[in-house]
């Protein structure tokens, strides 16, 4: 694990998300609770929708361009919908939110 | 055997002989009936006249029914007397002894004996003879019905009637219809929607003769008042019809008078239906008829069983027409009301209260929580605990999850409890039906007669198969807002505003909602009609908008933006095409000429926002709202500006029009368009607000489209003057934010509760007035750029990412 600090919790919206720019493209925060967040790739697997602007719902976001919805627990798409997004760890300590960048490590190693 | 004869082959008497047969009783039976045929479910004659069913499909028991348990018919033959000492009843075709004797003769129509009352013509409405005789009168286009007596009985065959084509004139005797069953509130709520479907109404009619030339011709009042008819009903009210008994010696009061076991004062003659009378009290209504042929069975199978009164509910069978009354509603000291009224949907309900017991309830309008309602009335159940909430029914009770909602509530009902009152069918019944594979309605119906007979139950019946089936069962009917709740979002609205709920989260635990915070449907909606109904109070929430909203910017396919500024009636000036030009290169977006008279330029960056619109704000341009649910743009022609044919001065009327307006949140998008005469140039006649301007001065159209939908607006109002316009249509648009439905177009909406009903509304000047300050009110708040607001920190930087990870080592 590679905790990276990326900003506060108070930072990110109840119920709304933040982008992390990556050399791999966003990965997007979700904060679905008062102390609870999320964090997947921006990308919806459909058509590249922004999913960091979709509507958080529950432990779900519905991406802004076709309402594809996504697990933000597992990255899988809900309903009829087949595809998956990468899920990412996520924590918070202190107020601060930590990012693990490990998996952005190796796959820039790879 | 035992040679069981029975009189009468009507619903109580043909519901003893099925318990009879499904007990496998060793009877011989013998069926008189004076109709010529047997047993068929009377109370479904309402929708027999009205054409909506046929009459095969209301037989109860057929000739193979009868055959199949050697039921002796003797149908078409009346029965002219009873031989006690010989025990033989005495019909018109010859004598049948008998062990044991039902009386099942129910009851005959009242027909005032008017001057007329016997001509050709006069009909009652109790048997297939007389709807017949309706169906064959309506048959002739043009045809007049008048109905006397605006009861029960009389409104379905005035609907029916209706329904057939025919011109329908009721008279009824009192202040105000079924009147036993309403009250005030409620009978002029009906009398409403009847008359809306063509049916006239006239109250304190007191009819003085019926008149023609050997036959009906017309109907003379008290008054004067002179209705031509080719056919008169007189529902007026039926009488017990147990003279046969009377004849035969047994005691009678009103009706043939008979204990708890249905015995008449002779052992071996029950009785059962409309002809009896049991502690004073007499019969109409199915339910309690169903009661006594239980108790009749049980009785004749030698088994104990005892007939008890019990309370009614009744419902009008009136497409269209919602209306549930049960229990006792007079006014008497003691007792308090609880009432809720909706004008604007016409909607009543009031509850009545005594000693915390709920002891009576009349409902218009909706209807859906009757039954929860008589629940509580027949198990006298104390109520003070949630009288607060009481009247918005079980899907508001706090506490427990049964009352939290109705699905639950339904599930928690014991197994013993009575879902179907008709037919007396308990709930483990239904459950075991279903467990047995009836998975429809229908085949629930078929299978327990539950919600068969009247349909009132229809509602719970469904509930027990969602229940018992789960997701695998659609219900239909009212739709819900999403699947985060059973509300409509007519309810959700209503409710807001009723328990004053100010929060989203107070919307999603006061109504139940099945999900932690909503979903991307319900979210943007309640978000909307807690901003419209508390624009003070209520803090809009972005993150329950959609990206647009929130972003103030169009998204595109490429997740980037486009931003347009508004230009006020569709006039700009150079400078403002200098600053638009310089952020067009600055940003380097495309530019396109919109169809709303605007400049859009597209493929901004989200990050990018804030500082074009620093820009553009400093051009003393605002955002032109073209991703809201809101006001759009006000599409204007030069009028008397410039044109050698305007008529007024479009252009100013428009933009003062779109400085009332913009920034307000609306259901859907509003686009107005000013047009300077009738040729029309703003395209003014497809826009949801259209005003064209007239040598007299401005007509008002709304719910127009050019979208998905395309229409023509409607005429609202001519007005004379600039003044008048921007209030009538202030007034249309703060109307349309309080009554539509979130998502739905002005035209939509207009075409829900119709033209007539908002030109109603708003021909009343004090309610026009009310609504500009209203909308004025919401207008304080949200009257602003949002783009001015996030050009600054702190939020300019919620455009940014949080961090940028690319320039650090990932290690």
């Amino acid at each position: 694990m590679i905790w990276t600090d990326i900003g506060t919790l108070a930072d990110i919206p109840l119920r709304g998300a933040r982008r992390v720019k990556t050399t791999k493209g966003c990965i997007a925060v979700f904060r679905t609770g008062e102390e609870e967040v999320f964090a997947t790739s921006n990308t919806c697997a459909h058509k590249q929708g922004p999913l960091a602007e979709g509507i958080v719902h529950g432990r779900k976001v519905t991406c802004p361009l076709h309402s594809w919805t996504y697990s933000l627990e597992t990255g899988e798409a809900q309903g009829a919908d087949e595809g998956a997004i990468a899920t990412y760890p996520v924590k918070i300590e202190a107020g601060r939110v930590l990012l693990d960048v490990s998996a952005l490590a190796e796959k820039a190693a790879a | 055997m035992e040679r069981l004869v029975v009189i009468g082959a009507g619903m109580a008497s043909g519901r003893v002989l099925e318990h009879l047969f499904e007990a496998g009783a060793p009877f011989e039976v013998t069926l008189f009936n004076a109709e010529p045929r047997g047993n068929y479910n009377r109370i479904m004659l309402s929708p027999v006249l009205s054409g909506e069913k046929a009459f095969d499909e209301i037989v109860t028991h057929d000739d193979a029914w009868y055959a199949e348990h050697g039921v002796t018919c003797r149908f078409g033959e009346k029965v002219v007397a009873i031989d006690r000492s010989r025990k033989v009843v005495v019909g018109e075709r010859g004598e049948v002894p008998y062990d044991r004797l039902i009386i099942a003769t129910g009851s005959a129509p009242f027909i005032i004996p008017l001057p007329g009352h016997d001509l050709p013509g006069v009909v009652a409405y109790r048997d297939l003879e007389d709807t017949n005789a309706m169906i064959e009168a309506s048959a002739r286009p043009g045809a007049k019905a008048v109905v006397i007596g605006g009861g029960l009985l009389g409104l379905e065959a005035a609907a029916g009637l209706r329904l057939r084509g025919m011109d329908v004139t009721v008279l009824h005797l009192m202040g105000h219809l079924m009147e036993r069953q309403l009250d005030e509130a409620a009978g002029y709520l009906l009398k409403k929607d009847l008359e809306k479907r063509g049916i006239e109404v006239l109250l304190k009619a007191s009819t003085k003769a019926i008149e023609g030339q050997g036959k009906v011709e017309r109907v003379v009042l008290e008054d004067g008042t002179v209705l031509d008819a080719d056919i008169v009903c007189m529902a007026v009210g039926i009488r017990p019809a147990g003279q046969v008994g009377a004849d035969a010696g047994l005691t009678c009061g009103k009706a043939i008078t008979v204990d708890a076991q249905m015995r008449t004062s002779d052992p071996d003659i029950f009785a059962v239906g409309e002809c009896v009378e049991f502690e004073g009290n007499l019969f109409g209504l199915v339910a309690p008829l169903y009661d006594q042929a239980r108790v009749l069975a049980k009785t004749l199978l030698g088994e104990d069983d005892a007939f008890a009164m019990r309370e009614l509910s009744t419902k009008l069978k009136v497409t269209g027409c919602d209306l549930f009354s049960a229990g006792d509603f007079a006014e008497r000291e003691g007792r308090e009301d609880i009432v809720f009224r909706d004008p604007a949907r016409g909607i009543y309900k009031r509850l009545v209260i005594e000693d915390d017991r709920l002891i009576g309830a009349v409902m218009y309008g909706d209807t859906a929580d009757g039954n929860w309602f008589f629940g509580l009335i027949k198990d006298q159940t104390d109520i003070e605990e949630i009288r607060d909430t009481l009247i918005y029914g079980p899907a508001f009770q706090g506490g427990g999850a049964a009352g939290a909602d109705p699905l639950a509530a339904v599930a928690a009902l014991p197994p013993e409890a009575e879902i179907c009152g008709c037919n007396g069918v308990c709930k483990g019944q239904i459950v075991d039906a279903i467990g047995a594979g009836a998975d429809t309605l229908d085949a629930l119906r078929a299978q327990t007669k539950a919600s068969a007979s009247c349909g009132t139950c229809t509602g719970l019946v469904e509930q027990l198969l969602a229940v018992t089936l789960g997701d695998s069962f659609d219900a239909g009917g009212a739709k819900p807002v999403c699947g985060c709740t059973d509300l409509t979002h007519e309810d959700v609205r209503r409710l807001i505003k009723a328990r004053e709920l100010r929060t989203q989260p107070a919307v999603w635990q006061e109504l139940a909602w099945k999900t932690v915070n909503g979903c991307p449907t319900c979210r943007p909606a309640i978000n909307f009609y807690l901003l419209a109904e508390w624009p003070l109070d209520y803090q809009d929430d972005a993150q329950s908008r959609f990206v647009n909203e929130r972003n103030h910017a169009n998204i595109q396919k490429d997740g980037t933006y486009s931003v347009m500024p508004r230009m006020w009636g569709g006039m700009t000036t150079a400078d403002e095409l200098l600053a638009i030009a310089a952020a067009a290169k600055k940003y380097e977006a495309a530019v396109k000429v919109t169809g709303g008279q605007r400049i859009d330029l597209l493929g901004v960056k989200k990050e990018d926002l804030p500082a074009i619109w620093a820009d553009l704000n400093a051009a003393g341009m605002v955002s032109g709202h073209a991703y809201s649910k809101g006001l759009r743009t006000v599409k204007t022609c030069v009028g008397t500006d410039w044109c050698r044919f305007g008529t007024q001065d479009s252009t100013g009327l428009g933009i003062k029009l779109e400085k009332k307006l913009w920034g307000s949140w609306t259901p859907h998008k509003v686009k107005l368009g000013v047009s300077g005469c009738p040729r029309n140039c703003a395209e003014a006649t497809c826009k949801d607000v259209g005003v064209v301007c007239v040598d007299s001065g401005y007509q008002i159209g709304v719910a127009g489209a050019a979208g998905m939908d395309v229409r023509e607006t409607q005429r609202l109002v001519d007005v004379a003057s600039e003044e008048e316009a921007i209030e009538w249509t202030a007034a249309f648009v703060q109307l349309y934010r309080e009554h539509a439905r979130y998502l739905d177009r002005p035209y939509k909406w207009v075409d829900k509760v119709g033209l007539e009903w908002v030109k109603e509304v708003l021909s009343d000047s004090a309610e026009r007035a009310a609504l500009n300050e209203r909308f004025e009110i919401s207008q304080s708040v949200y009257r602003k750029d949002p783009w001015a607001e996030h050009t600054s920190e702190p939020e300019a930087e919620k455009f940014q990412p949080i961090a940028d990870l690319t320039m650090e080592p990932a290690e």
